[in-house]
């Protein structure tokens, strides 16, 4: 759990995003601790993954502030004021950051081991030799040491985000985001997925954010839950509160729904 | 008029050379095309239009203009500008650049099939922009290309004998000035087209070999 009145890692002011006409988020503003465990949900739509997305700079902001670790996302200091961010500072902002896609996004030219030593000898210098030790730690955590040799087709979906784990860990980021990480899998590799997030979880303190479906899962994993709804904040609290008392009557049948859909809650 | 076998014989040394240039022509401007097709292609794909746009425009116009007066422009008219090229040099860059407006074609749809999962992973990893394109986009999008860019440069072969238009003494034009100065035109002219059908067999049959090779990733 994280200490209620430290620092926050993540700090959203009221940031705004379009696409074309469509508002994805409005006003949106919340704050991460660190360490906390933070699990967004809502229906699709919501704007929950823009959020991840924004906060990996795959996307950009309209409007709004964002701060990491007190430093701002999008803007940097400049004559006494604020301009916008260029390549340089979202490079260095990127280092506390890590992500794990919904589709893994492996490099598929590349092994499982060069997958996971890439970006550390890219972009930290670290050198082979040291970046492969440090690359085979994370793939035994994450069970894999044995693929380390073999091609990304070579595995089943459960193995490919595994291996897309490690690489993520490989740059040691303070704050991971998982997009819906489960939701490309046939159910019965779903498991061995969220057994690696709650190793993450016991054995380092790192920040995570997680995007996910699985209401079971956010459930047992979370320090705190957001429903989202048309881009803003519905409701928050505790797992407990939201799921089992939930006061807004949007996430009430948006619970409904989903345990109607078969969904462990 | 009979099919002569020594004179066939007395001008074959002399169409070799020919061969020769032809084969270092086309070689030649294969790279230039390959460098400037990228070059192109990656230009194109920049989110600032003031960039974008002006070469956009300049690889349309050139894919829009025959390549014979093209190559009279770099021979005979840039000289005008203070620039003089050897024949040879003049051919290579016609050749490159006229087949650098194709080869970017290629280039892009090879690069629009790299999936956008790659370019948002490489961001995740933190890698510079150049890192991403030589180490994550290319390596995905180049072996697919293979066999569609080598088809280019078949293509850019069976057009060699226009560089005969700006003195350069490739097959073609060693053809006709043998042709010109002997009255005999059977003999030359007949075995320009069969080096012409033989080079291009044993391309086809390379191409075939990097369909199989290349043609399919992962």
């Amino acid at each position: 759990m994280a200490p209620a009145n430290a620092a926050p890692t993540i700090e959203i002011n009221g940031i705004s995003k379009s696409f074309g006409s469509f508002k994805v988020l409005d006003e949106l503003s919340f704050k991460v601790a660190p360490r906390e465990k933070l699990a967004l949900i809502g229906p699709s739509g919501s704007g929950k993954t823009t959020i991840l997305r924004i906060l990996m700079t795959l996307e950009g902001i309209d409007s709004g502030d964002i701060l990491i670790e007190g430093d701002n996302l999008y803007r940097m200091p400049a004559n006494g004021g604020l301009r916008p961010a260029n390549e340089q500072h979202l490079h260095k902002m990127r280092t506390k950051i890590g992500m794990v896609f919904q589709l893994f996004n492996l490099f598929p030219h590349k092994s499982v081991i060069d997958n996971v030593t890439l970006a550390p000898m890219l972009t930290k210098g670290v050198r082979q030799a040291e970046a492969e030790r440090h690359a085979m730690e994370l793939l035994e955590m994450v069970g894999l040491a044995d693929k380390a040799k073999a091609m990304p087709a070579q595995l089943s979906g459960g193995q490919k985000q595994r291996v897309a784990i490690a690489r993520a860990l490989a740059l040691s980021p303070k704050i991971m985001l998982f997009d819906e990480v489960t939701s490309a899998l046939d159910p019965e590799l779903v498991e061995e997925v969220l057994n690696v997030l709650w190793r993450l979880c016991a054995e380092t303190d790192m920040t995570m954010l997680l995007v996910t479906h699985e209401m079971g899962f956010a459930h047992d994993f979370a320090d705190r839950i957001l429903f989202f709804d048309r881009g803003r904040i519905v409701e928050e609290g505790k797992p407990e509160e939201i799921f089992r008392h939930p006061k807004q009557e949007r996430t009430q049948t948006f619970l409904k729904k989903i345990i109607a859909a078969g969904h462990r809650v | 008029m009979e099919w002569d076998w020594a004179f066939v014989i007395q001008i074959l040394p002399t169409l070799l050379q020919g061969v020769k240039i032809t084969i270092l022509a086309t070689l030649l401007g294969s790279i230039v095309a390959a460098v400037v097709g990228l070059v192109i292609a990656i230009v194109r794909r920049s989110k600032n239009r003031l960039v974008s746009m002006p070469m956009g425009f300049v690889a349309e116009f050139i894919r829009g203009t025959p390549l014979l007066v093209q190559l009279y422009f770099i021979f005979y008219v840039l000289p005008d500008l203070g620039l003089t090229l050897s024949p040879l040099v003049a051919g290579v860059i016609g050749l490159g650049l006229h087949y650098g407006t194709y080869t970017a074609e290629v280039y892009r749809a090879g690069i629009e099939n790299v999936a956008r999962g790659q370019w948002e992973a490489a961001k995740a990893c933190n890698l510079t922009p150049f890192q991403t394109w030589t180490r994550i986009i290319l390596p995905q999008a180049l072996p697919p290309m293979i066999p569609a860019l080598a088809n280019y440069f078949i293509a850019m072969f069976k057009e060699t004998p226009l560089l005969s238009a700006i003195t350069v003494l490739e097959l073609m034009n060693q053809a006709r000035s043998i042709a010109n100065y002997n009255y005999r035109y059977i003999e030359p002219i007949t075995l320009v087209g069969a080096f012409f059908l033989v080079i291009s067999l044993i391309s086809v049959i390379g191409l075939r070999w990097l369909e199989r090779r290349y043609g399919r990733i992962g």
